[in-house]
C-alpha cells in the first residue's frame, strides 16, 4: 500500500466520463458520476479486457465498449446474467483534487 | 472513503422512511400472473411494500404452462419452478402455500385463510386463476374424474397410467390434445371425445383441424367428434368405468380428463362484494371496483373478455405493477393473442379472426400430402387472421403485422411464401429451427447452439425474446438470428409466447417509445439531455448506454445548431473519431472523397504509418486506407501529421460513397461516376444519422460500385441516373429499391438529400434505411421524395442548413489540443 496519491484535478475528469491512468504496466480508469463522485477501477472489463475507461457511464455504471458489458463502478463486478468483476481503488476528493489509494 | 457501497440516488427512490411503517401488499393466489406482478413491482420499487403471498397449491410458483411437457415425460416438477422458496425469501415476502383464503374482510381490510391464517393489507392483488369447468352430468365427482389444472392433476394423471389402460379426454382443445398426448406418451389408450365437428375448433379451421386429427391418429391417438357426452359410470369401487353418450354408445374409462373449457376463478372475490361478471371486473388499470383492490390472470374480466393464455396476464402484471408502485402510467388495453399446441412435432399455429367474415378476404396455400397449409385472412389491407399448419416459420412475422395492422398491399404477392428473413448469414443458412439439432449453432456471434437455447427457456423460466439475449447471449450481437431464436422460443413455450410489439419503449429507462420521444423533443424544443429527461420523465437519473445515445441524436438531429452535442452520450467511437478495436486500439481511416487519392496523399500516409509504427495498413471495403492498431494518445499527433479530413468510418453517420471509373477513363462508362460520387461525399460530409450511411455510384448498368446493396446506390445510365435505396450488404443481403429516375447531376444531389434528410428526421435511432422503408413503405418514401416536388426541396434545404458551418473533428481536435484532455493518459 502506497497511501494516497494525487492524481488530477475534479474538473480534469468529465462528468459521466473517466480518464485512464497508467502506472508501469497497468491502467486504473478514473470515474466521475454525475453527482460527483469519483470511483477508480481496474481499466479491464472481466469479459474480454475491453477498456472501461472508454465505455458509456450511467447511474454508478459503466457499459464497456466492445460487448455492452455493464460494470458497477461501487464494487467492479458485472451486471447480471454476466459474470465476473474486476478490481476497485478507493478514492477520496480534496480541494479539487482527486486522490487515489494505492 | 466514496467507496461505501451506497447505491445512487434515484428519481423513484420509494423507500419509506425507517421510521415510517411500510404500506402492506397481500397478494391472494401464487401463480404465474400473482408472481409476475410481484416481481414487476420489486424491478421498479423494491422497498415499498411488506408483502404476504398466499397460495393454496403446496408448491412454490410454478411455470404452469409446462404442464403438458411434464405429462409427456419430457420436463420434471423441478424444471418448471419458476421462483424458489429461496427466492421469496430473498426478496422479504412471506409466502403461504397450502393456504386457501376463503374470506376477505373489507372493512377491516384483513383475509383469512381456511387453515386460519390470516393477513392485513393496505392494497390487496387478487390473482386466483381459473379453474377447469365441468360437464354438469351425473359421474363427475367419481374417482378417476379429474380437471387439467395443477401439478396434483399431473400427478394425478401419471399415476393412473401406472394402474389403468383407457384414458377418455373430454374437449379436443389445446388442453385436451396435450393432455391426450401425454396420456399415450404415459402408455394408456386414449380416446379424446369432441362435441364439434373438428379439433381445435377455436384456434383451426376444418382443414388444418382435419390435418391435427390425421397426424394425432398417426400418434395412435382416437377420436370421436361430435359426440355428446351424457353420463360416466361407476364400478363396484366407486372409480369411473365407462363414459356414455346421448346416443347411448359407451366406451371404457378408467381415467376421465375434463378439458373442455376453464371458468375464471372469482368466487372469492363475489363473496366480498366485489363486483364480478363473468370474472373480476377490473378497468384498464387492474383496479376492481375495490380502490385497493387490484386483480389480475385468469380471474379477471377485462372490458369483458378473460384471458386463458399467458402472454396477456403478462401484459396485465406489468400494468398492475406501475400502479402497486404509485407510478400509474401504465394502461392495459386487451391483448390480441395466438397459440400453439406444445405436442412435439405438430407444429401449428394461429391467431386473430382466422375463419373470416363476409366483407374478408384469404389467401390460402394447401399441400395436402406434404402436410402444409397456410391461411391469411384479410381486411381492408391488413391481416386481420391466420392458421398456419406444417409450416410455421412465419407464425411469429404474420402476427407481429396482425398486432401491429400494418398495410400489406406491397408485399402482398409474396406474403403467403413468407419473410424468408433468416436464411442469412452466421447460421448455415437454416431459416427453420425445427429442422436444427440442439448441437447446431443459431448465434454465430457468441457460439450459442440451440439446446442452450431451450434449455435456458426452461430452466430459467424466459419469455421473451429480450430474456433469451439476456441469460444466453443468443441474438445480441448482430441480431441476424433473431427470428431463429424466436422460433424456438415460440416452440419451447407455445401459447405463452408473445412476440413483441413493434412499437415499444426506447429502453427500460422510460415507457415512451422513439416516435413519441422524437415528438415530445420537437414540441417542447428540447435543447439537451437533461432537460428532455426531466421532460420526458426518464426513470434513471441519467439514462442508460441505450437510451442517451439516442436521445443525443434525435436532439442535434431534430434542432441543428442549437441543440447541445453530449460527447458522453455518444459511443467512444464517435467521441474520440476513431474505431476501437478488440485489444483498446483505434483504427484511423483519413477521407478519401469518392475513393480518389494522389501520390502526394500516399506518401503522407506512408510516412505517418512508418513515424507510428502502425502495425497494419488495410485497404477497406469502402475504398479507403485504414491504419490499424493506433494507441489513443498517438490519435491527435498522428491527425495532425496526416492533415487530412476525418473520414467518418467510425460514425452513425455518412461513410463512404464508393465510386466506379466512370465514362473519365471507363470504355463502358455512360456518366462521371467519380465526380459525381465525389461531389455527393463533399456535400454530405460531417452529416449524422441514426445509423451509418453509404453511398455508392456506378457509372453505368455494370454496377461495378456495387449501387444494389448500398443506402442509396445511384446508376448512371445514359439518359441520367438512376437512384435505388434501402440497400445493405451486412447481416442480411437486402438489395435496394428502385426510388426514381433523374436527368441532372443536381437532382441527384436533391433526390438523396432529401431522401437522406426524411430518414434522419424519422428513422428511429440504430435502424438502417432498410429497417425505416420496411416499416413506412416504399410507397410513403416516393411520395415524400419523388412526388412531393416542395417537400423534396424543403428536406434537402433542411439537409444543408443543418450541416452548414460542420468543422472537420481532426483538425478541431488539433487545433484546440487542450480541451480534449481526454486524449492524455494520467501516469503517477
Amino acid at each position: 500500500m502506497g497511501g494516497w496519491v494525487k492524481i488530477a484535478a475534479i474538473d480534469d475528469i468529465p462528468r459521466l466520463g473517466a480518464r485512464v491512468l497508467r502506472r508501469e504496466e497497468a491502467e486504473i480508469g478514473i470515474f466521475r458520476l454525475e453527482d460527483d463522485r469519483i470511483f477508480a477501477i481496474n481499466n479491464a472489463c472481466p469479459h474480454k479486457g475491453g477498456p472501461l475507461s472508454q465505455g458509456i457511464v450511467y447511474g454508478d455504471k459503466v457499459a464497456c465498449p466492445l460487448h455492452s458489458w455493464k460494470i458497477s463502478l461501487v464494487d467492479g463486478k458485472a451486471e447480471e446474467p454476466d459474470m465476473g468483476e474486476t478490481a476497485c481503488f478507493n478514492t477520496k476528493v480534496e480541494d479539487g483534487y482527486v486522490y487515489l489509494e494505492l | 472513503m466514496e467507496k461505501l457501497g451506497l447505491s445512487p440516488p434515484s428519481l423513484f427512490n420509494f423507500k419509506a422512511d425507517n421510521t415510517m411503517q411500510k404500506m402492506k401488499l397481500v397478494v391472494v393466489g401464487n401463480g404465474m400472473a400473482g408472481m409476475r406482478t410481484v416481481e414487476e413491482l420489486l424491478k421498479i420499487a423494491p422497498d415499498f411494500y411488506d408483502i404476504t403471498v398466499f397460495g393454496d397449491e403446496p408448491y412454490p410458483n410454478y411455470n404452469r404452462i409446462m404442464l403438458s411437457p411434464v405429462l409427456a415425460n419430457e420436463q420434471t416438477i423441478d424444471d418448471i419452478i419458476l421462483n424458489t422458496r429461496a427466492w421469496y425469501q430473498d426478496n422479504n415476502i412471506k409466502l403461504y402455500t397450502s393456504a386457501r383464503i376463503n374470506k376477505i374482510d373489507r372493512k377491516n381490510r384483513i383475509v383469512y385463510a381456511e387453515n386460519g391464517f390470516s393477513a392485513e393489507y393496505d392494497r390487496l392483488l387478487l390473482a386466483t386463476g381459473s379453474k377447469p369447468f365441468m360437464l354438469p352430468i351425473p359421474g363427475i365427482n367419481l374417482e378417476g374424474v379429474l380437471g387439467y389444472r395443477d401439478i396434483k392433476d399431473t400427478n394425478d394423471m401419471i399415476n393412473a397410467a401406472k394402474t389403468h389402460k383407457h384414458a377418455v379426454v373430454i374437449g379436443a382443445g389445446l388442453l385436451g390434445l396435450e393432455a391426450a398426448n401425454g396420456l399415450k406418451i404415459q402408455g394408456m389408450d386414449v380416446t379424446v371425445v369432441h362435441k364439434n365437428a373438428w379439433l381445435l375448433d377455436r384456434q383451426l379451421d376444418q382443414t388444418a383441424g382435419q390435418m391435427l386429427q390425421k397426424n394425432l391418429e398417426a400418434k395412435g391417438l382416437n377420436f370421436l367428434l361430435q359426440k355428446n357426452t351424457e353420463q360416466l359410470i361407476a364400478n363396484s369401487q366407486g372409480r369411473v368405468q365407462a363414459v356414455r353418450f346421448k346416443d347411448g354408445v359407451e366406451i371404457p374409462a378408467d381415467l376421465v380428463v375434463m378439458a373442455v373449457g376453464i371458468r375464471p376463478n372469482f368466487s372469492l372475490a363475489e363473496s366480498a362484494g366485489i363486483y364480478c361478471n363473468k370474472g373480476i371486473v377490473v378497468n384498464d388499470t387492474m383496479q376492481t371496483y375495490d380502490p385497493r383492490v387490484y386483480a389480475v390472470g385468469e380471474c379477471v374480466s377485462h372490458r369483458g373478455i378473460s384471458y386463458g393464455l399467458v402472454a396477456p396476464l403478462f401484459e396485465m402484471a406489468k400494468v398492475c405493477a406501475t400502479h402497486l408502485a404509485n407510478f400509474g402510467i401504465g394502461q392495459y388495453k386487451g391483448s390480441v393473442t395466438s397459440t400453439k399446441l406444445k405436442v412435439t412435432g405438430i407444429d401449428l399455429f394461429s391467431a386473430g379472426d382466422f375463419t373470416g367474415r363476409d366483407d374478408s378476404e384469404e389467401i390460402v396455400l394447401h399441400d395436402a400430402v406434404g402436410g402444409v397449409y397456410k391461411k391469411l385472412v384479410i381486411k381492408d389491407d391488413k391481416i386481420i387472421g391466420s392458421v398456419l399448419y406444417g409450416d410455421t416459420t412465419d407464425g411469429s412475422w404474420y402476427f407481429q403485422m396482425l398486432r401491429d395492422g400494418k398495410a400489406i398491399h406491397e408485399i402482398r404477392d409474396h406474403l403467403m411464401f413468407g419473410q424468408d428473413s433468416l436464411g442469412n448469414t452466421g447460421h448455415q443458412g437454416q431459416d427453420k429451427a425445427a429442422a436444427m439439432s440442439n448441437e447446431m449453432e443459431v448465434c454465430g456471434c457468441n457460439g450459442v447452439c440451440k439446446g442452450t437455447i431451450i434449455k435456458a427457456i426452461q430452466d430459467k423460466g424466459l419469455f421473451t425474446i429480450d430474456d433469451v439475449k439476456k441469460q444466453t447471449k443468443a441474438g445480441s450481437s448482430c441480431g441476424s438470428c433473431v427470428g431463429l431464436v424466436e422460433q424456438i422460443l415460440a416452440s419451447t413455450l407455445g401459447g405463452g409466447y408473445a412476440p413483441p410489439s413493434t412499437s415499444k419503449a426506447v429502453c427500460g429507462c422510460t415507457e415512451k417509445n422513439h416516435e413519441e420521444v422524437r415528438a415530445e423533443i420537437r414540441n417542447n424544443k428540447y435543447l439537451n439531455i437533461p432537460d428532455a429527461m426531466r421532460g420526458m420523465e426518464w426513470r434513471t437519473p441519467n439514462g442508460c448506454a441505450t437510451c442517451r445515445p439516442a436521445l443525443n441524436y434525435y436532439l442535434l438531429s431534430t434542432w441543428p445548431h442549437e441543440a447541445v452535442d453530449d460527447p458522453q452520450s455518444r459511443f467512444i467511437n464517435e467521441r474520440v473519431h476513431a474505431n476501437i478495436q478488440k485489444d483498446g486500439t483505434y483504427s484511423v481511416i483519413p477521407r478519401m472523397y469518392g475513393g480518389v487519392t494522389s501520390p502526394n496523399q500516399l506518401r503522407k500516409i506512408a510516412d505517418v504509418a512508418d513515424k507510428y509504427a502502425v502495425p497494419m495498413v488495410k485497404v477497406t471495403g469502402g475504398q479507403r486506407i485504414d491504419l490499424l492498431g493506433v494507441k489513443k494518445e498517438d490519435l491527435v499527433d498522428m491527425w495532425k501529421d496526416l492533415d487530412m479530413p476525418s473520414g467518418y468510418a467510425y460514425a452513425k453517420g455518412i461513410r463512404t460513397v464508393k465510386t466506379c471509373v466512370g465514362s473519365e477513363f471507363c470504355r463502358f462508362g455512360t456518366q462521371d461516376s467519380t465526380q459525381m460520387g465525389i461531389d455527393i461525399e463533399k456535400a454530405f460530409d460531417h452529416m449524422w444519422a441514426p445509423h451509418k450511411v453509404k453511398f455508392a455510384v456506378s457509372g453505368c448498368p455494370r454496377n461495378c460500385a456495387e449501387s444494389g446493396i448500398k443506402d442509396v446506390g445511384i446508376i448512371g445510365v445514359d439518359s441520367g441516373w438512376e437512384i435505388y435505396v434501402g440497400g445493405n450488404g451486412g447481416i442480411k443481403t437486402e438489395v435496394a429499391q428502385f426510388l426514381c429516375k433523374v436527368k441532372s447531376h443536381d437532382e441527384v444531389l436533391e433526390y438523396s438529400g432529401a431522401f437522406i434528410q426524411i430518414y434522419r428526421e424519422e428513422a428511429r435511432y440504430l435502424d438502417r434505411t432498410v429497417h425505416w422503408i420496411a416499416r413506412v413503405g416504399l410507397d410513403y418514401v416516393k411520395q415524400r421524395v419523388v412526388e412531393d416536388a416542395e417537400g423534396r426541396k424543403a428536406a434537402y434545404e433542411r439537409l444543408l442548413y443543418a450541416l452548414q458551418g460542420a468543422v472537420n473533428p481532426w483538425a478541431e481536435r488539433v487545433e484546440n489540443r487542450d480541451k480534449h484532455k481526454e486524449f492524455e493518459t494520467i501516469t503517477v
